[in-house]
């Protein structure tokens, strides 16, 4: 069972287990404008783990990942306060680049979005960005990455191909291969299937599941049985507050608070 | 609009139907035991037909809970409700056929037999009755502490039932060419104690739906 503390009366200040935590996040709060996005967030995001990311449109979910990648800022009237701290560094220190978040943290959002360049460019692109261009290298980071994603054996025969030839479900494997490309410790996915056919969605959970060995995984999802299937432990977001983070079998068959149960079982959202 | 209210009024009625489904196990034990009282063949033919509904209704408390399982994915609560519904219909099935047995038992025994039923049946009747109304109060409530109720009342029915079975196996010492008919007493005594071990499982189900972990009224 993760531990559940609170920090003051009225926070959303849970926290799952403390050691092996590759995000600590404390009262973190988050403004558009005058609008309160996320209320005293403390969570900390296990790693090698599947985190999921549930609640009703709104709830903060898709702001809180990309708080996490420091995507958010780029959004006008943004403002924030509490800390983010990233293998035990805080994200938001004037002396933290940003540039070597981005290439940790990769990130995979619901419309699958391909580059409009063949299927190997698409996934040595960060890569050349950081200045391998020995072919021989490329070559062998386009193989393994692709195998990663689960696609390598669907694409090996046209790698020079348009990406933009490939299914919806095969470019959002090709997606998660360009951010295994740059050797990333965190992927975050924001409604990764939401976009995707049955069978390309069972593709992209089964890839998720496979990448957790090397990689700790935050999705964001609306669909709760992918939640249920896919993670190791879930956040149940509303209005901005973390209402309930905990084992996922837990949120799934049992879940301590009213309003976890009453949105797992349909009764809003 | 309350969401997913289709599904919430299924579990409305499907609950709905458990209960009626209890209710018919009640009626019968009682038709079975006074059968057995009153030596009523006809009665017991009656409830031997009539195990067929209750084995019909079952099974249509069963499919309704699988497709409603297949078709709204439920989870947490919404699930444990479901599944518990498959068993607990599953135990009132069971207790319809223990009224069967008795029903059985009573022809077996015939018109005429020479044994006087031990008026201590009625009681063992009386208490599996009070405990099927509790059973149904904690179902239609989902109330843990009426199904709490039950473990006490089911010690009750166990010693019953044994003082009751030490004084049939005394009978049959002393009058030993009875002894086909005592057997016959002694299994629907044994009826009746199986019937009410049926009713704590339901009242298992109750604190497994409520609390999420499973409890041994037994």
């Amino acid at each position: 069972m993760l531990t559940v503390e609170r920090n003051r009366p009225m926070a959303s200040s849970i926290s799952p287990i403390k050691d092996n935590s590759i995000y600590t996040v404390r009262n973190f709060n988050l403004w558009y404008g005058a609008d309160h996005a996320l209320n005293d967030i403390c969570m900390d995001i296990p790693t090698n783990k599947v985190t999921a990311i549930i609640g009703p449109s709104g709830c903060g979910k898709s702001t809180y990942i990309k708080a996490l990648n420091r995507m958010v800022e780029l959004v006008p009237s943004v403002k924030m306060t509490g800390s983010i701290d990233y293998n035990g560094q805080n994200i938001f220190n004037p002396k933290f680049k940003v540039e070597e978040l981005r290439t940790s943290v990769g990130m995979v959002f619901q419309k699958p979005n391909p580059f409009p360049k063949s299927i190997y460019e698409n996934v040595v692109y960060g890569p050349k960005i950081h200045g391998i261009k020995k072919k021989q290298i490329l070559d062998e980071v386009v193989e393994k990455s692709l195998k990663g994603a689960a696609l390598w054996d669907e694409v090996k025969d046209r790698l020079h191909e348009n990406a933009f030839g490939l299914s919806g479900g095969q470019q959002q494997r090709l997606c998660i291969a360009r951010c295994l490309a740059i050797e990333p410790d965190v992927i975050l996915m924001d409604e990764p299937t939401s976009a995707l056919d049955p069978i390309s969605t069972l593709k992209v959970e089964e890839l998720v599941q496979s990448l957790k060995k090397e990689y700790s995984i935050v999705i964001v999802t609306h669909n709760m049985q992918q939640a249920a299937r896919i993670s190791d432990n879930t956040a149940f977001f509303l209005n901005g507050e973390v209402i309930e983070y905990n084992k996922t079998d837990q949120i799934f068959s049992n879940p301590t608070d009213k309003r976890t149960e009453d949105y797992i079982t349909g009764r809003f959202g | 609009m309350v969401a997913r209210e289709q599904f919430q009024l299924d579990l409305k009625d499907m609950k709905e139907e458990i209960i009626q489904l209890a209710k018919y196990t009640e009626a019968a034990l009682v038709s079975a035991v006074d059968a057995l009282y009153n030596q009523d063949m006809a009665l017991a033919e009656q409830i031997i037909e009539k195990d067929k509904d209750i084995d019909k209704k079952e099974l249509d408390i069963n499919n309704k809970a699988i497709l409603l399982i297949a078709k709204q994915q439920p989870v947490a609560k919404d699930l444990r409700r479901l599944i518990i519904a498959l068993k607990i219909t599953t135990d009132l099935e069971r207790m319809g056929d223990h009224a069967k047995n008795i029903a059985n038992a009573t022809i077996e025994l015939g018109e005429h037999h020479l044994l006087t039923v031990h008026p201590a049946v009625r009681d063992m009747r009386d208490i599996a009755i009070e405990m099927v109304k509790v059973a149904v109060n904690a179902i239609r409530y989902e109330d843990i502490s009426v199904a709490g109720k039950l473990s006490g009342m089911d010690d009750s029915m166990d010693n019953l039932y044994e003082t009751i079975i030490r004084e049939m196996l005394e009978e049959t010492a002393t009058n030993p060419e009875k002894v086909q008919y005592v057997m016959q007493m002694a299994f629907s005594a044994r009826y009746i104690e199986r019937f009410a071990d049926h009713i704590t499982n339901i009242g298992e189900n109750i604190l497994f739906l409520v609390k999420g972990e499973s409890y041994n009224l037994n």
